[in-house]
């Protein structure tokens, strides 16, 4: 292993970057070395073209095949090993994409992987959260390699280059464990995408049925431009769909501003959404666990509050 | 077919664990234990599978030191056929942990191998991954339905902003998420027949593995708390403090 370079593995959807990759990459340069950017998909020279214009890369490497219009673990932990000697650091930032295969890669050059890093204190010294964020762990790796995934929302955005870094094209063989692709179902929503939205309004338990889930929040949502989330509560009660769980099995959320309604404030809940800058909490119970962590907390009957600050935010022209 | 389920005796997820005063540690003295809650998800997804004669036997595995064989009595009193101790006072990570799972599953070559996508305790989430890495065989992590047709598995996994439908062949490696399914209560009497039931043990140094910690840690400590927050009596008091931070919306 040739020491001295990071590879970032880099989430896209065909077309555009997954706003975490600048992130990763402001995370890989704290390794103070050469940053190659890994982009593996099908028809994704645009793709490959956005990574080569962000500061700090040196280098972006494009997979590109029709094969790979729906790369498996499998096939993508197959293309980095192939790569991988050559870099000390290979990089991703924590989401299901790259937690599916980068244990993959880890196990076959026998690395001991670093999931969701916080921090990286010195290269190989990181805080990471354990028992859902109850905890922090200051953890050293022993091996030589690095591999690692970053808490995006830790790390901020890598800033765009005037000039372009080097694009090379690379043909790598297929993975030799097959798996089929059968079908994708995206929730489409005309709200901004949960994981990067400013305003978030979840709901929990307390809305009571899907319908008042709808009718009670989304008005607020609108007015703010906001994107909703849930509580497991809520989703497991079929009043949300699963992709706007917010916690340790959900999302992970850092908005400016998370408005909770009706949520408790369970650990495995705040565990997403505890960074976001500002935090509303509005329940009935003064009690509630939630309100220990809101900047302003409000006791009342959801189904009263709810209206009234959607109308009160309207009259003062917030949106 | 058989089925082997690798299951992780945890803190149980209701308890707010603290470090120990020096930060050596997290402090785990005293506190409840419970196979950790996706673990039960793998353990109800084997029984289903079962159940619907897909599956003929079901052994459950832990690798831990011998108190952990409560979670294994609560697998078996959930159904689980036989049981498995992996014993060592030692405490392996996710590698160390596939390493194991990979020697048992070339010496038992059960169809299909089981696991949590995630321990409540490390938060990992990888032992899934590296064993089927390791054993070279297809994987499906994060499963919200499995159906198994033949040597054909059909899987939705939970990804983010929705969900994605692959087939794997078997043998393979799935993990599972907690919308899977509701794992059954167990009854008393089922726990009382499930103690009196023989759990096999192995030492884990007689595997002569490299299980070796990759990651030690040098701290543990609570995170900073939050600045303390207002509680307001009002919507227009809400509504006034949030002008102050005017500059968040969009
Ligand atoms: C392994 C594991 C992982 C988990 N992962 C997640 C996760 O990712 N995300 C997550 O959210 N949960 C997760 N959970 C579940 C979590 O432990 C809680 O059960 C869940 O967050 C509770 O949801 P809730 O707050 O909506 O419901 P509840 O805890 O039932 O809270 C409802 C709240 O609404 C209030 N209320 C009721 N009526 C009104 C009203 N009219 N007006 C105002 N307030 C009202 C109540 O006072 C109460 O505080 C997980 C659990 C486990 C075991
Ligand atoms: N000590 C262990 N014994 C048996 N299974 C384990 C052990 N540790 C982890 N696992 C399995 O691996 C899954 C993921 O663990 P982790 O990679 O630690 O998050 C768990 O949900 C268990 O199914």
């Amino acid at each position: 292993m040739s020491s001295g370079q990071t590879l970032v593995m880099a989430e896209h959807d065909g077309t555009q970057l997954a706003a975490s990759v600048y992130r990763s990459i402001t995370a890989a340069q704290q390794f103070g070395q050469h940053v190659s950017v890994l982009v593996i998909g099908a028809g994704i020279t645009q793709v490959a073209r956005e990574a080569a214009m962000i500061n700090g890369v040196q280098r972006v490497l494009q997979v590109d095949a029709v094969t790979l219009q729906h790369p498996s673990a499998e096939q993508i932990s197959h293309i980095v090993l192939q790569m991988a000697n050559a870099y000390e650091v290979l990089l991703a930032a924590h989401s299901s994409w790259s937690k599916n295969f980068l244990p993959r890669v880890a196990a076959l050059l026998d690395v001991g992987m670093v999931s969701d890093v916080l921090h990286i204190i010195v290269p190989r010294t990181y805080q990471r959260s354990v028992y859902a964020g109850n905890l922090l762990s200051t953890v050293q790796s022993q091996d030589e390699q690095q591999v690692l995934t970053v808490h995006a929302s830790k790390f901020k955005l890598a800033s765009l280059s005037q000039t372009s870094a080097v694009i090379e094209r690379l043909t790598v063989t297929g993975s030799p464990v097959p798996v089929r692709w059968i079908s994708q179902t995206l929730n489409q929503s005309p709200r901004p995408p949960l994981a990067s939205a400013k305003v978030v309004v979840s709901g929990g338990r307390a809305l009571g049925s899907a319908e008042r889930f709808e009718a009670v929040l989304a008005p607020l949502a609108n007015q703010l431009q906001a994107a909703i989330g849930a509580s497991r509560a809520a989703v497991d009660a079929g009043y949300a769909p699963n992709d706007l769980q917010v916690g340790q099995t959900g999302v992970v959320v850092a908005p400016a501003l998370y408005i909770a309604v009706g949520i408790s404030g369970a650990i495995q809940h705040t565990y997403g959404m505890k960074d976001s800058q500002v935090i509303v909490a509005i329940n009935q119970d003064p009690e509630a666990p939630i309100f220990q962590m809101a900047d302003y907390g409000l006791v009342g009957d959801l189904f009263s509050v709810i209206p009234a600050l959607t109308a009160a935010l309207s009259q003062a022209n917030i949106n | 077919m058989n089925v082997l389920v690798a299951i992780k005796r945890v803190v149980d997820y209701n308890i707010k664990v603290r470090a120990k005063p020096d930060g050596s540690a997290v402090d785990i003295a005293g506190v409840k234990m419970s196979v950790n809650p996706f673990d039960e998800n793998a353990i109800e997804a084997a029984l289903q599978l079962k159940e619907q004669g897909v599956v003929s036997h079901i052994t459950v595995v832990t690798i831990g030191p011998n108190s952990h064989q409560d979670s294994l009595r609560h697998a078996l009193a959930m159904g689980a056929d036989d049981a498995l101790l992996i014993e060592t006072d030692e405490v392996l990570q996710s590698l160390g942990v596939a390493k194991v799972l990979k020697q048992l599953v070339d010496t038992m070559q059960p169809q299909l191998v089981l696991l949590g996508k995630q321990a409540i305790d490390d938060d990992a989430g990888q032992t899934g991954q590296m064993l089927a890495a390791l054993l070279n065989y297809p994987q499906a992590t994060y499963a919200s339905h499995i159906e198994i047709n033949g040597l054909e598995a059909t899987v939705v996994r939970e990804i983010d902003g929705g969900t994605e439908t692959i087939a794997i062949h078997l043998p393979a490696v799935i993990t599972a998420d907690l919308r899977l399914n509701e794992p059954r209560f167990v009854k008393l009497p089922q726990l009382m027949l499930a103690r009196k039931k023989q759990i096999n043990t192995v030492p884990l140094a007689s595997l002569d593995l490299d299980t070796r910690q990759r990651l030690i840690q040098l701290r543990v400590e609570e995170p900073p708390p939050r600045a303390a927050g207002i509680m307001v009596d009002s919507v227009d008091a809400l509504v006034s403090q949030l002008i102050k931070h005017e500059g968040i919306f969009a």
